[in-house]
């Protein structure tokens, strides 16, 4: 749908998500300002992220309408980060056992944050 | 050898530099659009990789620690005369980017539009809320340096690799807003002065501009995610 004339789009469609990102943006904070733990504050993080990104680079940046060439050049080599985080992940696991192994268990006492 | 050369197709070669540039721009395009634009989108390929580093850096050293992590929530906390209100600072700054990420996004359409005066207050809008987002990160940063005693080698909350990935990232982050700042600002007021219209008309730049600006709201949706909320 990209043509020479560039990305033509009509201005409803921005302010629609425009207001999506705030209220998406609202909930993400509203995650820590209830103070939701474990599990569900983990999957509600990453699902609002994913969200708002999705929403940046697709209709804010216009790669909805790009042809499919550019968008593979550009979405497709990000999913070797995947298996860098997970490789990371196996490395930090494996790290922090070594360090209670032979380090033994942290006695660091934290001071109360100052406001 | 630099010398010229015949192709199987029979076609002469020119040697010397004007090879390099006919050899260079001879290829089939590939992206059917703007150069400037499919240079924008590899050269924030190679920003997201960046980042990436960044963040699984600070996965790692958040994993590996044995001292708790300092929570963000608390440490990022900010009193206006009664209880501390968390990450609030934080969410403004959020907020304050998705504005100008809007306003961004008008100023792209305006662009199209050949609406130049638009465009260029659209433009200044954007820079402004860029700037101010700024300003509050240097705040942020003095908050945690001065009252707080956050070093990147150590801290009273927690684990010490808490602040060499914040001081880092965030860092990085705001450079890359500071740059975007100055970046729309010349881009801007060419818009204004008609430096456009010299060259055709073509405000495929603000879209370009537009790209990179994006992106930078972009990376602060994961840090925000990643750092501030995990």
């Amino acid at each position: 749908m990209a043509s020479e004339e560039g990305q033509q789009h009509p201005l409803g469609i921005y302010f629609w998500i425009w207001g999506l990102l705030f209220v998406v943006s609202f909930f993400s904070y509203m995650v820590d300002y209830i103070g939701f733990q474990g599990y569900l504050r983990w999957t509600l993080i990453i699902v609002f992220m994913f969200i708002k990104a999705g929403f940046i680079v697709a209709i804010f940046m216009h790669m909805l309408w790009e042809r499919r060439a550019l968008k593979l050049a550009i979405l497709v080599p990000p999913v070797a980060i995947c298996v860098f985080i997970v490789l990371m992940a196996l490395e930090g696991d494996n790290t922090f056992l070594t360090r209670i192994e032979f380090f033994g268990e942290s006695n660091f006492v934290a001071e109360p944050v100052h406001h | 050898m630099s010398e010229a050369a015949i192709t199987e197709s029979g076609d002469v070669l020119p040697g010397g530099m004007k090879g390099v540039v006919t050899d260079y721009s001879a290829d089939k395009q590939s992206f059917h659009v703007p150069w400037g634009k499919a240079m924008m989108w590899i050269f924030l390929l190679s920003d997201t990789f960046i980042f990436s580093c960044f963040l699984i850096g600070y996965m790692t050293v958040r994993l590996s620690t044995t001292d708790p992590w300092p929570i963000p929530s608390e440490v990022f906390a900010l009193s206006f005369g009664g209880d501390p209100i968390p990450l609030i600072l934080i969410a403004i700054m959020t907020f304050i980017l998705i504005t100008s990420s809007g306003t961004m996004a008008m100023a792209v359409n305006m662009g199209y539009r050949k609406n130049r005066k638009a465009t260029f207050w659209l433009m200044l809008a954007t820079a402004l809320l860029g700037a101010s987002f700024v300003g509050m990160q240097a705040f942020e940063w003095t908050k945690l340096i001065v009252e707080e005693g956050v070093r990147p080698w150590s801290n009273p909350m927690g684990a010490a690799q808490f602040g060499s990935s914040f001081f880092m990232i965030t860092g990085f982050h705001g450079l890359h807003v500071s740059a975007g700042v100055i970046y729309l600002l010349v881009i801007a007021f060419r818009v204004k002065n008609g430096f456009y219209e010299k060259r055709g008309g073509n405000y495929e730049i603000v879209e370009i501009a537009g790209l990179y600006w994006h992106f930078v709201d972009l990376v602060w949706v994961f840090i925000f995610a990643f750092f501030y909320l995990w």
